[in-house]
């Protein structure tokens, strides 16, 4: 007797395990489909973590420091003030665009002005004492030092 | 412009490439301003993380390119904590209708903003034009 193939799969194979189940074929399919979505959606960002306040940060560490991290183009380092607040952080501050006269023909304008102000809390404990902020090419980086009981400790065994 | 108005996110645009990169990332389209007066064609683009030496201008046959190199400024040892925007490139084409001076674009690179002053050539510059008597 022929054995025949549908859609190129490997001849059916009743005796393995995966055709135990009637939904084999869609279990596997979904689990494709879930690869590719998340592929190319392979962005850290997706899944609506937006806090929707201006302006997004992003924040990072590594053993000692947290570094919290902002683009806030065209904005002046004196214009942004920081707080910090126990644990809890604000950046705020006000974007003011160049005043242009009258005169002028718009084509484009998709740069925003405005006020702003964002607070964060912290993940852990940290060092008031042991923080400085940054601006360059319009990214503000403030860094945050751990506090000594919120850093990763090494336990020797005996 | 109200100057009290709350700064809104925006979520970066991602650009559509005219062809496939080869170098992997992000790529985003800036936001950008443009006006003109008289004289010339001002362009501003919001590029932060760029630093002065990777902006790239071009024009060519009528068309502005403007391309942002953004170095990945976090440390090799930082673990993210919490992610709200992406770093990537910034790509952004214009099709200018007017005639430009070229050797005499300038540009200019503060605070992650780029400013571009593309002078008008002469001719296009509007002249009012008297009607005389004959």
């Amino acid at each position: 007797m022929i054995t025949r193939r549908m859609f190129n799969l490997p001849a059916a194979n009743f005796s393995g395990s995966n055709w135990n189940h009637p939904f084999y074929e869609m279990d596997a399919l979904k689990k494709e489909m879930d690869k590719w979505a998340s592929l190319m959606s392979g962005r850290r960002t997706f899944g609506g973590r937006n806090s929707g306040v201006f302006p997004a940060l992003n924040i990072t560490e590594d053993k000692d420091n947290y570094y919290i991290r902002a683009e806030l183009p065209g904005i002046k380092s004196e214009e942004i003030d920081i707080q910090l607040n126990g644990r809890s952080l604000t950046i705020s501050g006000e974007r003011k665009l160049e005043q242009s006269s009258d005169s002028v023909k718009y084509h484009r304008r998709e740069r925003d002005a405005g006020k702003f102000s964002r607070g964060v809390m912290l993940p852990n404990d940290i060092n008031g004492e042991n923080v400085n902020a940054q601006m360059v090419n319009g990214v503000l980086t403030v860094k945050v030092g751990k506090a000594e009981i919120a850093k990763p400790k090494r336990i020797a065994i005996n | 412009m109200a100057e009290t108005k709350e700064l809104q996110v925006k979520e970066k645009q991602e650009a559509a490439a005219p062809a496939e990169h080869t170098k992997p990332g992000l790529i985003f389209t800036p936001a950008v301003d443009i006006y003109e007066n008289d004289n010339e064609i001002i362009l501003l683009a919001d590029m932060p993380g760029v630093a002065t030496d990777d902006i790239t201008i071009d024009l060519k046959d009528g068309v502005l390119t403007l391309t942002g190199d953004v170095k990945p400024w976090e440390n090799d040892d930082e673990s993210d904590v919490m992610v709200e925007f992406e770093i990537g490139k910034y790509y952004r084409q214009f099709t200018l209708s007017e005639a430009i001076h070229q050797d005499k674009i300038k540009a200019n690179f503060s605070d992650g903003v780029l400013k571009l002053t593309l002078p008008k050539v002469a001719k296009a510059v509007p002249r009012k034009i008297t009607v005389n008597n004959g």
